[in-house]
Formats: C-alpha cells, structure tokens, sequence
C-alpha cells in the first residue's frame, strides 16, 4: 500500500501563515506560572516540564507527535452546506468562520487522518478546541463519519481525540442531530468488529459528551480535563451551591466508575498502541527504532511548517 | 382560570371584560349583557387568531411550555389502554421525570415512554419539571431493550426543557446515560415513533426521539439550546432570547422544512391547552397514521431505515 506517497505534503498558505509563529519563544505554565521554551514545550508535546499541566495542542501537532515519523494522511471528509440557518447572533456565522480558520490555519473543527501507530495501523480523528471551541456542526459529524467508514474500509481501529464545549449553536437543530449521526457511525465501527478508543482531552462538554465521546470501547482520559454534560456554572446556578474541588475533572470521573484510565499525554501513544494490538489481536509491538519506511519521505521536521501544513480538503 | 402568556394580555382584558358581563348577569336578572358579551366574545376570537396565525418563534417557545397544556400523562391516560407502568433503571434509581411502560393503543401493545412535567407545584417538583436524571435514560434503555426483545413498537412523548444539570446527574453519568440512549433508539429492530408534544430540549430529547419518524405539535419546539441560553452565550444577554428563538430555527414549521421532523400537527385555535381534548385526539391520529406508514418497511429494516434518516439529515431544505 502505498499510503506514504498519498501523504499531504505541507503548503505555505501565506493567509494562514501566521499561527503560533514564536514571535514569543516563552510560555507560560498557567497552572504554576514557569516560562517554558517553546521548543522544549513542542518536544513535551505541550504539557509543563514543571507541573504537568496539560496545556491545548492542535491536532497537527498532536498527530505529528502520534502518527509513526510524523507521517499520517489526511482523510477527506465531505463538505457540509455552508453556513444552513442563514445564522446571525451579534456576528454572522460566516464571519465567526473565517475569524477562526484565519486564527488557527485550519479549514474545521476536526481533522481526521490515517496512519500508522508503533507500525500499528489506525485512523485518528482529533478534535480541535483553537477552532470555534471545537463544537460539533454538521462538519464534525460528517468527519467522524468519514473517520469510521475509512477505519472500516481499511480494517483498521479508530482512535478519536475530543475536545468541545458542545454543539455548534450557528447550526441550531442540525448540530444537535450531529448526535444521532456520529452514534450511527460508532455503530459501523462495532458491527465491523473494530475497536473505538476515545481520548478525552479538556474540555468536553455538552452534546459531544453525551454521544460519541461516551461511547468509546475504552475510555480514557487527559489528566484534569474537564469532562460533563452541563457545565459547572450551570450545576452552580442551578442548584445554588459550591461544587467540591474536582468536580468533573478525568480523575473525579475515574473515580465515578465513568472512565477506564487517565493517562499522562507524555505515555498516550505507547498506551494506545499497546490496548490496540492487543484489541486487534495483533502481536506485541516493537519498541525504540523502528526500522526506516519503505520509501523515504520526510515529513516536515520543524513545527512551524507543520503547522501551516494546509489539507487537500481546504477550499 | 385560564393562565395567560405575557403576549396574550390584552385577549385576557376582553376575556375577563366579557367573563365580568356575565358574573354580573348572574347576580342580576334584570341586566341584559349577552350582546354586549357577545360582541366581546368575537373581538376575542378575532384577536386569538391574529396572534396564533403569526407566533414568533419565541411565542411558541412559551407556548410549547404553557403550564396548562396537555403532558405526557394526559396524552398516556387518553390515547392508551392498561397502561402499566414500569419502575427503575436496575442501578440506581426510579427517575419520575421519566413515564414509561407497557401499554395498548388501539388493541396493539407497545411501549410507551415520555417526559412529564407535573400540573402543580408539587407534581411539578416529583417529576422535575420534566428534567431526567440518568436513571430516567437508563429506564428508557432497559424499556427499548425489552420491546425489542418482544417485538413491540415504541412510542416516545417527548417534553422536556432539557436533560437535569444537577450534581448527582452528572457523578451518575448524565452524558454517558444519554449517549446510550441514542445509541439503543438506534439499534432496536421494532418500529419507534415519537411525538414532541411540548419542549424538545436538546440531547435529553434526542435521547428519545431518534426514531424512525418525529413527529411535532404545531407550537412545540425542538432546539439545541434554549434561547436563553443561546442569547446568554451568544449575545452575552440572556434577555436577548427573541433574536436567539429566530436565529435558532427551533419551530415545528422550521424543522419540518429542514427534515427533523416528518409531520406537523395542528393544534386547536390558541393553542393545545384551549382544547386539550382535541389536541390528544390530533396526535392519536398522527400515531396512528404513523404506525401505518411503519408497516411499509419490512420488519428487518427498521434499524436500517432509521439510521439513513438520519445520516440523510443536513441534505434538505437547507438556506444555501
Ligand atoms: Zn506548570
């Protein structure tokens, strides 16, 4: 198969060119306030040296970090009708679109890809919160369908990243029956007999929570990601107490019985690896180097270009 | 007493003017006043027609939350037969904001589950507004299973403002309780029909309504947020929820032409509580045709049938 010469090179796009380009070398730990240098940051693939925090990565990068060399493919996933309702709050929706393509060098919320994994074969799909609070609109629905159907024509597992503050309100009723479609689309995975792992990664919220994200054969979860149905504020207000410090973060969920691990960004690519082979009933993986690909292709070895990498399915 | 919404006050002045005539007739013979009320009578009708022939999306949110429109129960104890209900989720807890069990409409047993509001503030309080915790999902799962298992239909009566954002709900695994719900509407092999005869709110009503058909009361709404809520996040200003109701298209007619729902039900002049009777009797037909188109599918497509419905979704009556 000859995935690797399908693979997506990265072209400059100058409009995007411009994200997290490190005018500013330094980080700061919002959680225990240490600088942190932004290339150690991307080699500790965004989580503190200091405290652990877990700080947001985008899913280039986290695929980058995941996918073996780096190497991945991107899968397309077809194109929803543009903004549907006509929607208007004190922005059009079509504006709030562009803001965040133009922000975060992405064409949508999610990015779906296919690869391998410790010389395992998988598709990813990875949701991204930079991009309008990665909320789920018919885009997201169609990529996750897009994800299962290519797991299953490939025979592979399908490992998902969320992150979400929920449904896409620009898209009203439509984002809410993005629910109903992606549970369809989980449903293909196990009528295939493949194995569905979701990462929850902060936050994870809302209608996201509640449907493909809780529906994973394995569970786990980032440390101290926030994970509900209904926010915290709204619990707050709604029954006009303090909630107890933890509150539906991954460890308080773990404890609830709601969640199989909480996982240590730092160790997720070796966990995965090992519960998928074992899943797919494939030998045990081969740790340290790995022997070249078979057609040397170079993925982009510096971060910046990466991530103006732009995708065959940005129009 | 007629309760009246805050667009319906100057019907309620002519209402209570012609009401008045006739208190006062009572008390004296003598007063001739029908006329009089009678004129009243029909500038009120007149009246109730204007403002129900135009409902802004908002107006039909507060009527599709009218204290005094029909509920689950009414629609249970009028259009079914040996109604038995059917307690608990087997883990937890027995969730009364959720009414479920067996049941005959029309000779045929199915199963039949809804959310309940309550009529008083202490019916209201049992059942939590209408407000399921994850126990009320997980009876609903345990119910579908069991009508799958023994080939009956499932009617679902959904009427909620939305699932319960409450501590214990979320330890319990409110999320994880609804996705399971929307993933067992989906799998079962047995007809579901459901019929959103108040408030669909959100992914606690999608829990229910993933059905093979939806059908909708003209004034309810169905919605991904409340506009409220929308107007809070949105607007920053939660009294902005007119321009939300708009934005959000969340009527009956709206999501009819974008193809969530299958088939509008049309309620009495002024709404389903000015003639409860008539409404329950309307949504019994619309079940019962409902049924009847049901049988146009072979029994082994009815998981098939539903999930291209709705995998179809998003390729209809859209703006662009
Ligand atoms: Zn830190």
């Amino acid at each position: 198969m000859n995935w690797i010469t399908n693979y997506v090179r990265p072209r400059i796009n100058s409009i995007f060119s411009r994200r997290e380009v490190p005018e500013n070398l330094w980080t700061k730990c919002d959680e225990c306030g240490t600088m942190l240098f932004h290339r150690e940051l991307t080699d500790n693939l965004h989580v503190c040296a200091n405290c652990g925090h877990h700080m947001q990565i985008t899913p280039r990068a986290r695929f980058k970090a995941l996918f073996d060399s780096g190497i991945f493919t991107e899968v397309r996933v077809p194109e929803p009708v543009a903004d549907p309702l006509h929607f208007r709050d004190q922005k059009k929706y079509p504006d709030r679109m562009r803001a965040a393509q133009k922000a975060t060098g992405e064409h949508e919320a999610m990015l779906v890809a296919a690869g391998e994994v410790g010389r395992t074969p998988i598709v990813a799909a990875a949701q991204d919160f930079s991009f309008m609070g990665g909320s789920m609109g018919m885009y997201v629905g169609n990529a996750i369908i897009a994800a299962a159907e290519e797991a299953v024509r490939l025979g592979r597992p399908l490992v998902l990243f969320s992150a979400a503050g929920g449904a896409r309100m620009q898209e009203g009723i439509l984002s809410l029956m993005q629910m109903p479609r992606t549970t369809v689309a989980i449903q293909m995975l196990r009528e295939a007999g493949l194995p569905y792992i979701v990462v929850l990664t902060h936050p994870t919220t809302g209608g996201v929570t509640a449907s493909y994200a809780m529906l994973g054969d394995i569970q786990i979860a980032e440390p101290n990601s926030l994970i509900c149905f209904a926010g915290p504020r709204v619990i707050e207000q709604t029954i006009r107490e303090k909630l107890p410090e933890g509150f539906q973060r991954a460890e308080y969920l773990l404890e609830h019985g709601m969640l199989d691990r909480v996982t240590d960004r730092r160790h997720l690519r070796e966990e995965l690896v090992t519960i998928l082979r074992m899943l797919m009933q494939q030998p045990p993986p081969v740790w340290g180097e790995l022997p070249p690909p078979a057609e040397p292709v170079v993925a982009s070895d510096t971060e910046e270009s990466a991530d103006t990498a732009q995708s065959d399915t940005q129009s | 007493m007629t309760h009246y919404l805050d667009f319906e006050k100057p019907l309620a002045e002519i209402e209570g003017k012609a009401e008045e005539l006739r208190a006062m007739a009572r008390s004296n013979e003598e007063m001739d006043i029908e006329a009089e009320a009678r004129a009243l009578d029909k500038k009120a009708a007149g009246m109730l027609r204007d403002l129900y022939g135009k409902l802004t999306p908002w107006r039909k949110c507060q009527v599709a939350r009218h204290p005094m429109r029909p509920h689950c129960r009414d629609y249970i104890d009028a259009l079914f037969t040996e109604y038995t209900p059917l307690a608990g989720d087997r883990a937890f807890g027995e969730d009364d904001a959720v009414m479920g069990g067996l049941a005959r409409f029309q000779d045929r047993a199915v199963v039949v589950i809804g959310h309940e509001k309550g009529h008083d503030t202490k019916s209201r309080l049992t059942h939590n507004f209408g407000m399921a915790r994850p126990e009320g999902y997980r009876k609903a799962i345990r119910l579908m299973d069991m009508a799958d298992r023994f080939g009956l239909p499932v009617i679902t009566l959904v009427d909620t403002p939305g699932a319960y954002p409450g501590k214990g709900a979320e330890e319990r695994g409110q999320s994880e309780a609804i996705a399971r719900a929307t993933e067992k509407c989906l799998q079962i092999g047995v007809p579901l029909l459901s019929v959103i005869i108040g408030e669909g709110g959100s992914g606690g009503a999608v829990a229910f309504a993933t059905a093979n058909r939806v059908a909708m009361l003209e004034h309810s709404v169905y919605s991904v947020i409340s506009p409220e809520g929308c107007a809070s996040i949105l607007w920053k200003d939660a009294e902005k929820m007119r321009e939300a109701a708009e934005a959000l298209r969340l009527t009956a007619q709206d999501l009819h032409k974008l193809g969530v729902c299958d088939r509008v039900i049309p309620e009495p002049l002024g709404g389903a509580h000015r003639d409860t009777e008539a409404t329950i009797a309307a949504v019994g037909e619309a079940i019962t045709a409902m049924l009847g188109e049901m049988n146009e599918i072979e029994p082994k497509g009815y998981v098939a049938a539903r999930r291209k419905k709705f995998l179809n979704i998003g390729s209809k009556g859209l703006a662009a």
